[in-house]
């Protein structure tokens, strides 16, 4: 009964079929002339042709003329993946004055071409997808799109420089932005670095300034110590919902003055500062750093006597005129509507602790790059004192390259920033305290705009370069001047010879890496990853700040390794896409939803609880199943799992999907 | 549990002790573990330079036999020597990566009437003492505590390389564990792990002899007053060569070397005899504890 | 007349081996060496590159790129003691000591060795002495070694070798496996066979 070859509206089908050269992708495996020519003899098949381009203004030319003159009702392309190009084909169908629905793609580039070195294999595979496609599409029916209202608010998760950026654009255009961070303060990894390259501002004099409009902007909504619980809904219309933790210090009270810091109980430092990244101690109460915003101290509920054991003599509370401390502060929970969601998570940096060989850990002397800009930082845990662990002061410093980038025991990308924050930091060592500097590398990355000039300046300043990956850092001293010293084992690859170098001071340039908690936040959000735990943009030219759900967009690096400009650049660009969809007010929604037959539904219930959005209900008085088309995302759970073949999905009809089956197979 | 023994044809040559001090040591810790009956060798790092293939076979050969051996129970094979190790380890990886090597080597097996199916696993005595029996069972064993004995312990390289199985290939730990439980003291070196020069010291004697040289030296420099070794060849390079170190380095370089497993047997207060003490070129008994 | 010893050091196309590179790329273990970076790992974690012609990752390069005589003369492989630093510690994975087994191997085929050079005669009387007896006798293979290589050397040696006889740390006789030893020259005339017929 399926090759009955009528189409679903009773009318016959007149198929027109396309195949696609796109240049030699897919001409170079597929025989597209013999593909052609096995397409014209297919049942309903009227025309059908071959082009080096389809998706270009004449190849969608040569379907909207045939359309109007040889009255085509079917459009098959059989070209690259619909995921590229169905919008395109559809939109051509439609300005010929056919229905977009009645045309379907078959994709014989990245399912068959791309995927094999076998032509014959190759044509062979292509010829049964058109089949299938030819077969499936006299089934198609004529739909219509869906517009449905946007909410004009955006979500932006993550406040560092991209976070940051992306949320003043958005509130500058008079959106209303709820930016949303886990830690204290907003700033993230900027706010902790010294100087930035290559043209050495200083991170905080640039940074600030937009920490401080963040806080002042009437359209931006901070919450910081919070974290996106759940997200639901779909593109235009996200259900928000996020966790807001205790600061135990009233916001809109505290000002930042510090008594209740000097007030504690605790007369040093406790906690190891995360700002300083251990470099220091802070009280259980403190001000997470001078420039932190909100501007406000906070309590470590596992540090203060009060909170954690209920008895304190509580001084804090005392020295603060303002009344601003309220150890009665609960987990608050938030939920908002939102049209957009940009994600800008941001980066953790390697553990170095991974790679015994170089000691981290085990030597005191042996610093990770972050830990240095701290350092070097005027307001960092030595005022800028550049004094090591045990107290001297490095005359020779090793700065180590690639440490967990461009290995596979560990990350097999370039990090893509370390070439210049070593090169930055060897220029600092230089001008700072006058040290002897030796970068140890593999390949030297300077790639962007004024980079390479930097490399020229720093080589000028004296800093000795070895190219060659270390091998080890260790106490072992083979001679007199290595006694004490930390030695540098390493092979100087332009010469040929293995060198033994003793310093002072080791600093390891560590990769950035995914959050150890990504594919966590990921499943909240419902979009991919890639392997290494970066998240996926849904195309790496076209579309590299969206994600495969419509209305979540990418800034910064959670994307994957970036700098500064970069990571700036990116958010402005999400913030476009952002405001271009909650701007337009609807969003169109692909026909694809799924129906219940009334006549047929038993009314089990078998579907309801199946449904992740929750879009099927029962009509208790026909005590049938039913669906709300504006919930429903045609995922076809219900589909898969009714029992009675009740529910069923436009366009993954049982009579399409067993047309395409019956095409392939009688190919094969 | 039941184990087999495989000695491996050093410890029935230069590494006598070795043998000797193992197997008494077994008995001590009340282990059943039979030597491997009809055992050869493993193919051995010089082995592997003439023909690869048949290095593997060789060493499948013992795993076969010791899968005959013990039937249906999982079959745990002791290796104490560092190549035979290494290569028993080696090829049972090699044959599931590489199915050209597999199928070569089970059907040579095939046709002189044996089988192999993969199940054995290798393990070095350091990580039976340690993770199998227990550093408390070892302790109540110790009737002499090794006071004053400071020991590097040396692990050198294809115990712990390239199939770091049980223990950190940069800082190994387990015979510094072992070392404290028997009442000494474990010296923290950073030259745990590097090479003592293998075959080298027999071929291109220049070569090996500093390598060993250097081990010894860095040992003394860092405390120790004795070294501990897991390997006949690491053994037999560091000890019977100092006397041509001191001649070719100037050096007075006089470190005991002994077996791990003889330094144990010594805090067992099992006989000197049964243990080989007296295979030593440098005497131990002047190292404290162990006279 | 001029002091300065100069020398051609330019390399033309034709007299590299362009399947060298492959032949010992599809060796067990020989898989990544088209993956290597020429970051020197290999060389500076290695305990005996101080002594040699070319460093380790020297060696990969020629390799890679069909220096074949240079690779196969150079005593960089005959050093490489099998301490496997390098393969653990290499960022691309490539197993770098057995890629040293693969050249001496080769080396051999193609008797580019220094002759007298022990390194390759002590492999080949392990391989006999197995072959005889199902075990290796060290004792008896380095004598035939130094004998072959360094017979002068038999004297330095003699020292030693006493030494160890008079702890029983080196039998005059010859130690045997149990059970029947012919079975070891079957399995490896049975390599032969099998690495023939897939082939």
């Amino acid at each position: 009964m399926f090759m009955e070859n009528k189409a679903s509206d009773g009318e016959q089908p007149r198929v027109g079929v396309y195949v696609c050269y796109c240049g030699m992708n897919i001409a170079s495996k597929v025989d597209v002339e013999a593909l052609r020519q096995f397409a014209e003899k297919l049942p309903n098949v009227v025309v059908s042709r071959t082009y080096k381009f389809m998706c270009s203004d004449p190849g969608q030319e040569l379907i909207a003329q045939d359309i109007k003159e040889q009255k085509l009702n079917r459009i098959v392309v059989a070209s690259c993946s619909p995921l590229l190009h169905d919008a395109t084909f559809r939109k051509a169908c439609a300005k010929a004055g056919l229905n977009p629905f009645y045309f379907t793609m078959a994709n014989i580039r990245e399912q068959v071409s791309w995927v094999t070195a076998n032509s014959a294999a190759a044509t062979k595979k292509a010829k049964a997808l058109v089949a299938a496609a030819v077969a499936r599409v006299a089934m198609h029916e004529a739909l219509e799109k869906k517009r449905v209202p946007v909410h004009a608010d955006v979500m932006v998760v993550g406040a560092g420089i991209s976070g940051i950026h992306a949320a003043l654009l958005l509130a500058n255009a008079g959106k209303k932005v709820y930016l949303v961070e886990r830690e204290p303060s907003i700033g993230g990894h900027m706010g902790q670095l010294d100087k930035t390259f290559p043209t050495l501002d200083c991170s905080a004099c640039i940074l600030t300034p937009k920490m401080s409009e963040v806080k002042n902007h009437p359209n931006i909504t901070l919450w910081t110590l919070s974290d996106v619980q759940e997200v639901s809904g779909f593109s235009g219309n996200f259900k928000v919902k996020v966790k807001r933790n205790p600061r135990f210090v009233k916001l809109e009270l505290c000002v930042a003055c510090g008594q209740c810091v000097e007030a504690c109980v605790f007369k040093e430092g406790r906690v190891p500062d995360e700002y300083n990244i251990g470099l220091s101690k802070h009280k259980p109460i403190y001000m997470p750093f001078p420039q932190a915003t909100p501007a406000s101290v906070l309590i470590d509920p596992n540090a203060c006597l009060k909170l954690s054991r209920g008895k304190c003599a509580s001084k804090c509370v005392e020295a603060c005129d303002r009344a601003a401390i309220d150890f009665e502060q609960k987990v608050e929970y938030s939920e908002v509507e939102v049209g957009a969601i940009i994600l800008a998570t941001g980066y953790q940096l390697f553990d170095a602790t991974k790679m015994p060989e170089y000691g981290y850990g085990k030597y005191p002397n042996v610093y990770t790059m972050i830990e240095l800009e701290r350092l070097v930082n005027a307001a960092g845990p030595t005022q800028g004192e550049i004094v090591m662990r045990d107290g001297r002061k490095p005359k020779r410093v090793g700065i180590i390259h690639c440490v967990g980038s461009r290995d596979k025991r560990h990350h097999p990308y370039c990090s893509g920033v370390c070439c210049m924050v070593s090169l930055k930091m060897a220029h600092l060592m230089r001008e700072r305290i006058d040290a002897e500097v030796f970068n140890f590398y593999i390949d030297m990355r300077t790639t962007l705009k004024g980079y390479e000039e930097f490399y020229d300046r720093v080589l000028h300043d004296g800093v000795n370069f070895v190219r060659g990956r270390v091998a080890e850092v260790t106490d072992w001293a083979m001679t007199p001047g290595e006694e004490g010293k930390l030695v540098i084992r390493v092979e100087d690859t332009l010469i040929g010879v293995v060198r033994r170098i003793p310093v002072d001071m080791v600093v390891l340039a560590t990769a950035m890496e995914a959050h150890d908690d990504a594919d966590d936040v990921r499943r909240k959000f419902n979009i991919s990853c890639s392997k290494e735990g970066w998240f996926l943009e849904r195309h790496p030219k076209l579309a590299p700040v969206s994600t495969f759900s419509d209305g979540i967009f990418l800034a910064g690096v959670c994307q994957g390794p970036k700098d500064i400009p970069e990571s700036v650049a990116q958010a402005g660009a999400a913030a476009a896409e952002a405001l271009s969809l909650v701007d337009k007010g609807f969003v169109e929604i692909e026909p694809n939803s799924a129906w219940i037959d009334a006549d047929t539904c038993s009314g089990c219930k078998t579907c309801i609880p199946l449904c992740p959005y929750h879009a099927i209900s029962r009509d208790e008085q026909k005590k049938v199943a039913v669906v709300n088309e504006a919930l429903c995302k045609g995922c076809g759970t219900c589909v898969g799992a009714c029992p009675s073949g009740s529910a069923q999905q436009k366009l993954f009809t049982d009579q399409q999907l067993h047309q395409e089956i019956e095409g392939v197979l009688n190919y094969v | 549990m039941r184990y087999l023994y495989y000695p491996g044809c050093s410890l029935k040559g230069t590494g006598k002790a070795y043998d000797e001090s193992l197997v008494a040591v077994f008995d001590k810790l009340g282990m059943d573990a039979k030597e491997l009956p009809g055992w050869n060798c493993c193919g051995a790092t010089a082995y592997m330079s003439v023909d690869e293939t048949k290095a593997f076979a060789l060493a499948a050969r013992n795993l076969a036999l010791a899968e005959q051996e013990n039937g249906s129970d999982p079959i745990h094979l002791i290796a104490p020597c560092a190549a035979c190790y290494l290569v028993l380890n080696k090829v049972q990886k090699y044959m599931a990566e590489y199915g050209h090597l597999r199928e070569v080597i089970a059907n040579s097996l095939k046709a002189v009437g044996l089988n192999y199916h993969g199940t054995v696993k290798v393990r070095h005595p350091l990580d039976v003492f340690v993770n199998d029996i227990g550093l408390d069972k070892i302790k109540a064993a110790v009737s002499h505590p090794l006071k004053g004995l400071k020991v590097a312990s040396y692990y050198g390289c294809q115990v712990v390389r390239p199939y770091a199985e049980f223990d950190d290939q940069y800082n190994p730990q387990t015979m510094d564990q072992l070392m404290n439980a028997l009442g000494a003291d474990a010296v923290d070196w950073p030259l745990k792990t590097r090479c003592c020069g293998g075959t080298l010291t027999g071929t291109v004697e220049e070569a090996g002899l500093r390598m060993s040289y250097i081990l010894l030296k860095e040992a003394s420099k860092r405390g120790a007053n004795i070294m501990a070794t897991a390997c006949p060849l690491c053994q037999f390079n560091l000890e019977c060569y100092q006397g041509k170190m001191r001649g070719t380095f100037g050096d007075s370089i006089d470190l005991p070397v002994a077996f791990f497993t003889q330094i144990m047997g010594r805090a067992f207060g099992l006989e000197a005899k049964r243990i080989g003490l007296q295979r030593l070129f440098v005497p131990v008994k002047a190292a404290p504890a162990m006279a | 007349m001029s002091s300065l010893q100069i020398q051609v050091r330019i390399k033309h196309q034709e007299e590299l081996d362009p399947d060298f590179a492959n032949s010992i790329a599809a060796l067990p273990g020989g898989e990544n060496l088209s993956r290597c970076i020429q970051c020197g790992t290999c060389s500076s974690t290695c305990p005996v590159s101080l002594y040699m012609d070319y460093t380790p990752r020297r060696i990969i390069a020629m390799t890679r790129a069909g220096f074949k005589q240079e690779v196969l003369a150079s005593n960089t492989i005959w050093l490489c003691a099998s301490c496997y630093e390098c393969t653990v510690d290499c960022p691309r994975e490539i197993k770098v000591t057995d890629i040293m087994y693969a050249l001496k191997r080769r080396a051999m085929e193609e008797k580019v060795y220094p002759k007298r050079f022990p390194t390759p005669v002590l492999a080949k009387e392990f391989f006999k002495s197995v072959l005889k007896t199902g075990r290796s006798n060290e004792g008896l293979t380095v004598t035939w070694m130094i004998l072959k290589t360094a017979p002068l050397n038999m004297l330095k040696q003699m020292g030693l070798g006493l030494k160890l006889l008079l702890r029983g740390r080196m039998a005059l006789g010859v130690e045997k496996m149990e059970g029947d030893p012919t079975q070891i020259r079957r399995l490896m005339e049975q390599v032969e066979v099998e690495e023939k017929k897939t082939h």
